[in-house]
């Protein structure tokens, strides 16, 4: 296990000053820095050995492909998924829900069913399921939450009947970093043989994720989040139920046999991949697995949920400073208010002094809509933050009140 | 020093005078005899506001009046602006919109489009031209200032 506290210099992004100070980087579920060795391989792939993927007889094309195949290997058993075949390649965890609403529910669903989702839903777990009902004549129905932010779940399993064919949920909360009860949802959901997608964008970078052991029917999550490049992500789905999908783009690559009257498409998972892939980006991906589990996901959770208690506490001693979203069980992200200030003016006076937050409504516009606010101020963790970065943010918010004082 | 520049700078971007707007903005409310009215939306921050003008039958503005919420940038942008075109003939209103999205999108000052207005306090809304992301919270009332002008009821945005 490599010592956490140094992981930190392995991030070339985090080596710089910002308007005049060390960057403070606190904005990692927006999108996580890059350690060297992604960098390195996708650089070294662009150099030695790019060709098309799956395609080539020639040497730079075999090793093009066993770069790429390599990385839905590492991505099968970081989720520990049943085979290599269940670990679709997408752009991102939005790509992946699109992929299930199109694919999976646009077939099966007609008027009178129903999508269940949570109110804590982050819009790439909301829209794709608009557009399929819009499309079908299904509604899409939502679970409350209370004041912590946290699922409703009696609320949510009395949603739950045989008119609901989906239910998608948030692993953890991108905007209130609420530890959604997976296991009771799933468990709850799946005595009715309700369909189960888990929005993993925010857990997978955190904690170990185990996919059979959830028992949820899709996973879906993104490469940017976990140290690797962007427009790379992965689908897990049951592999029973990706067999009975029609696939979802048409293109090369996904197909076995082409002529004008007829397509046999490609086997697993394959058949939902068309088109020339992101294969450097796949490659970088595969090799933030590799970094992720060189730290090892517990020593990574171990140490987020320390500096996270460390945090909230820091944060709710300052003057001014309204937590929002403090539920019982929480990952990696914080969201604030500091008096009256709108969170747009907070982002300019942190990032002047070195601190980058994300800041508005973090594309959950229903959450904050729910606290009544036009967003807030949020700081969000990864392996590579330490106490220093929290005091940092702590003393940036006493000067940020100072001059709105 | 750099911590020096960094207050200075940032003294720049919230000068006491858009503090003091954004705190206590002038004409705010909706106003029963408005002529033209216009919403202004920036979706990337959901700065949402309502301009509301009274334009005479000299096609001058005899009251300018605005509500809504936003970050301190894009109400006390809003607030100064009711204030500088109030008694403005409209067409003169209309070049204040071209004049200021200019002055703050641009680097040089001496455009001709700008050189006939009198910015006066306009000035301290110059901070944000450092702050390409805070561009779009200034302008947005001047946006929904033209679209006002342009069309008695209707609605502007940023994007």
């Amino acid at each position: 296990m490599a010592d956490i506290a140094h992981c930190r210099s392995d991030f070339p992004a985090l080596q710089q000053d910002v308007n005049g100070h060390p960057l403070v980087f606190l904005d990692s579920a927006a999108s996580s820095q890059q350690p060297a060795a992604v960098i390195d391989a996708v650089a070294r792939y662009q150099r030695e050995d790019h060709a098309n993927v799956h395609r080539g007889v020639h040497t730079l094309s075999h090793r093009a492909t066993e770069l790429y195949e390599g990385a839905r290997d590492k991505l099968c058993h970081l989720v520990n998924a049943a085979s290599r075949s269940e670990i679709i390649l997408t752009s991102g965890t939005t790509e992946s829900i699109n992929l299930v609403a199109q694919s999976y529910c646009r077939p099966l669903l007609g008027p009178g069913d129903q999508i269940l989702i949570s109110w804590l839903e982050h819009h790439s777990n909301i829209v794709p399921w608009q557009l399929v009902c819009e499309q079908t004549g299904a509604d899409l129905i939502v679970a409350p939450i209370n004041d912590r932010g946290e699922i409703e779940l009696d609320k949510m399993q009395a949603l739950m009947t045989d008119r609901v064919k989906l239910l998608g949920v948030g692993h953890v909360s991108n905007a209130l970093g609420t530890v959604n009860p997976l296991r009771d949802i799933i468990t709850s959901a799946k005595k009715l043989g309700i369909t189960v997608l888990v929005d993993g964008a925010q857990g997978v970078p955190h904690m170990n994720v185990d996919v059979q052991a959830l028992g949820c029917d899709f996973y879906a999550f993104s490469g940017h989040k976990m140290f690797g490049p962007t427009g790379t992500g992965v689908l897990w789905g049951r592999e029973k139920l990706l067999e009975e999908m029609p696939p979802y783009k048409g293109g090369g690559d996904m197909i076995l046999e082409v002529s004008f009257e007829n397509t046999v498409f490609n086997e697993l998972p394959y058949k939902f991949e068309a088109g020339t892939p992101n294969i450097a980006g796949t490659i970088g991906f595969g090799a933030a697995v590799d970094y992720l589990q060189s730290v090892g996901m517990q020593n990574i959770s171990e140490h987020e949920q320390a500096l996270h208690r460390y945090m909230v506490a820091k944060l709710a001693a300052v003057d001014g400073v309204r937590l929002i979203g403090t539920a019982r069980e929480q990952a990696s992200v914080q969201s604030f208010m500091l008096n009256d200030i709108h969170p747009h003016d907070l982002g300019t006076l942190l990032d002047h002094q070195g601190v980058a937050v994300r800041t508005g409504h973090h594309c959950a516009m229903p959450v904050m809509q729910r606290f009544g606010l036009p967003g807030t101020t949020r700081a969000s963790l990864a392996l590579y933050n330490n106490t220093d970065d929290i005091d940092r943010l702590i003393a940036a918010l006493e000067k940020a009140r100072q001059v709105f004082a | 020093m750099n911590n020096l520049n960094n207050n200075d700078e940032l003294q720049d971007l919230y000068r006491d005078l858009i503090l003091d707007h954004a705190h206590n903005p002038r004409n705010f409310g909706r106003p029963d005899e408005a002529t033209h009215t216009a919403e202004g939306i920036n979706p990337l921050c959901g700065d949402k506001l309502h301009l509301y003008l009274t334009i005479d039958s000299d096609n001058r503005i005899a009251a300018a009046a605005f509500e809504g919420s936003g970050c301190a940038i894009s109400m006390a942008s809003a607030s100064l602006l009711t204030e500088t075109v109030k008694n403005l003939p409209v067409a003169d209103a209309d070049a204040c919109f071209v004049a200021v999205t200019k002055r703050l999108t641009i680097r040089s000052s001496d455009s001709a489009a700008i050189a006939n207005v009198d910015f006066k306090e306009l000035r301290a809304l110059d901070g944000v031209r450092r702050y390409p992301s805070r561009v779009k919270c200034a302008t947005l009332a001047w946006h929904a200032l033209h679209a006002a002008i342009q069309h008695p009821q209707s609605t502007a945005t940023t994007e």
